[in-house]
């Protein structure tokens, strides 16, 4: 059962993979790296229990961390060009998304 | 807030991070407690160091039970939902009908503004793209007449599951 | 107690293979949907029925003990985060003036002001 799951698991990432090289908006691509984030969580836990090793589940919840921390610094990167408190320069992420 | 609130707060957060660590290290050696309570330490440091710079602490105004009936409420919704954008993804030609509108949001409480929106990005279909004062702006995959009514019935529940109209 | 084991297995077979079903269709809506806007309603199908499903079968497996715990920290977790990032990426695409193509005899409401959120003040 958890390798029928693990092989969808896969197959769903090689889908959300297609989206996010052929775009075409930068925000396809960072949906696109979200949900493959997401997926990965899942796969993780997945493999955990396929190979009987439930310690997999720490390296999941740190996926699951790092995975929002990592869109929400993309997505502020691209709408204030820093990470940290800068001036607001919106603008540019609209041509940046074409 | 005032130095013994401030000392409550510092000691209940140490205590759900210890307890926290507890849960998810499962192994009890002295050597690894002593790590945990390094760590424990250091976050409650940089927490306490935190709410001197912006002070915003959450605010909790919700009744615990109605609450849970919410959850219990919105797990529903959310698998009626999926079926639903299920069925537009599957079907041979997608019947989309894309639209965004505003929605009145009525709870005052941060946390409960917070559920509104979160709950209606969790059931597909709609999304809330931003967050106004009285109003979100909501995207919907295929809009119907009947899409702001549930809305608004979503916003009426979660107004009353807040304790304290502010 | 043998046929308690057995419900036990099937539900979670069951739960997991749904929660399976869901994360294929909602990549495959990801892929197939025209645009944007729509792609992210389908993005949304994996992080929450999929993600509560597979955690569900899951827990349903491992039956009561830590492990469970674990799985609910992350269930938790994905379910706060999950539709939180969704809603930063729209924004964001909102915000950079991205515009959903409008249904038929529709009119988008605008938002109030196209300004960037300000940042956080800092404290003197």
């Amino acid at each position: 059962m958890f390798a029928v799951a693990a092989i969808a698991i896969l197959v769903a990432m090689a889908l959300v993979l297609w989206r996010l090289f052929s775009g075409p908006t930068l925000y396809d691509r960072v949906l696109a790296v979200n949900s493959f984030g997401t997926l990965a969580v899942l796969l993780i836990a997945i493999l955990g229990f396929l190979a009987g090793r439930p310690d997999f589940l720490d390296i999941a919840l740190l996926y699951a961390l790092i995975n929002f921390v990592g869109t929400i610094a993309i997505l502020k990167f691209f709408r204030y060009r820093a990470i940290g408190d800068e001036t607001p320069r919106a603008e540019r992420a609209g041509e940046a998304g074409e | 807030m005032s130095r013994g609130e401030e000392r409550v707060k510092i000691i209940a957060n140490a205590l759900v991070l210890g307890g926290l660590w507890l849960l998810l290290s499962g192994i009890y050696e002295p050597l690894l407690l002593a790590f945990g309570a390094g760590s424990v330490a250091v976050v409650v440091a940089l927490m306490a160091r935190m709410d001197r710079v912006d002070g915003a602490a959450p605010e909790w105004h919700l009744k615990p039970l109605a609450f849970a009936a919410y959850l219990v409420w919105l797990l529903k919704e959310i698998a009626r939902a999926n079926w639903a954008v299920t069925k537009v993804i599957l079907a041979p030609h997608m019947r989309l009908r894309q639209h965004l509108f505003a929605v009145p949001v009525t709870s005052r409480s941060d946390l409960a503004q917070v559920t509104f929106a979160n709950s209606i990005t969790l059931t597909p279909g709609t999304i809330t793209i931003e967050t106004e004062p009285g109003r979100f702006l909501v995207h919907a995959l295929s809009y119907d007449d009947a899409t702001p009514g549930e809305l608004a019935d979503m916003d009426a529940r979660v107004a009353a599951t807040e304790s304290r109209r502010a | 107690m043998n046929w308690l084991a057995n419900a036990q297995e099937i539900l979670a077979w069951g739960l997991i293979l749904s929660g399976s079903a869901f994360l294929l269709i909602g990549a495959f809506g990801i892929v197939r949907l025209p645009d944007f806007w729509a792609r992210l309603h389908a993005a949304s199908i994996p992080d929450s029925a999929g993600m509560i499903l597979l955690f569900l079968g899951m827990a349903v497996h491992a039956g009561f003990g830590l492990v469970t715990v674990k799985l609910v920290i992350i269930g938790l977790f994905l379910f706060l985060t999950g539709p939180t990032s969704t809603h930063a990426t729209a924004n964001a695409a909102l915000v950079s003036g991205l515009r959903p193509r409008e249904g038929e005899g529709l009119e988008a409401d605008e938002p109030l002001e196209l300004a960037p959120d300000p940042q956080p003040e800092r404290a003197p």
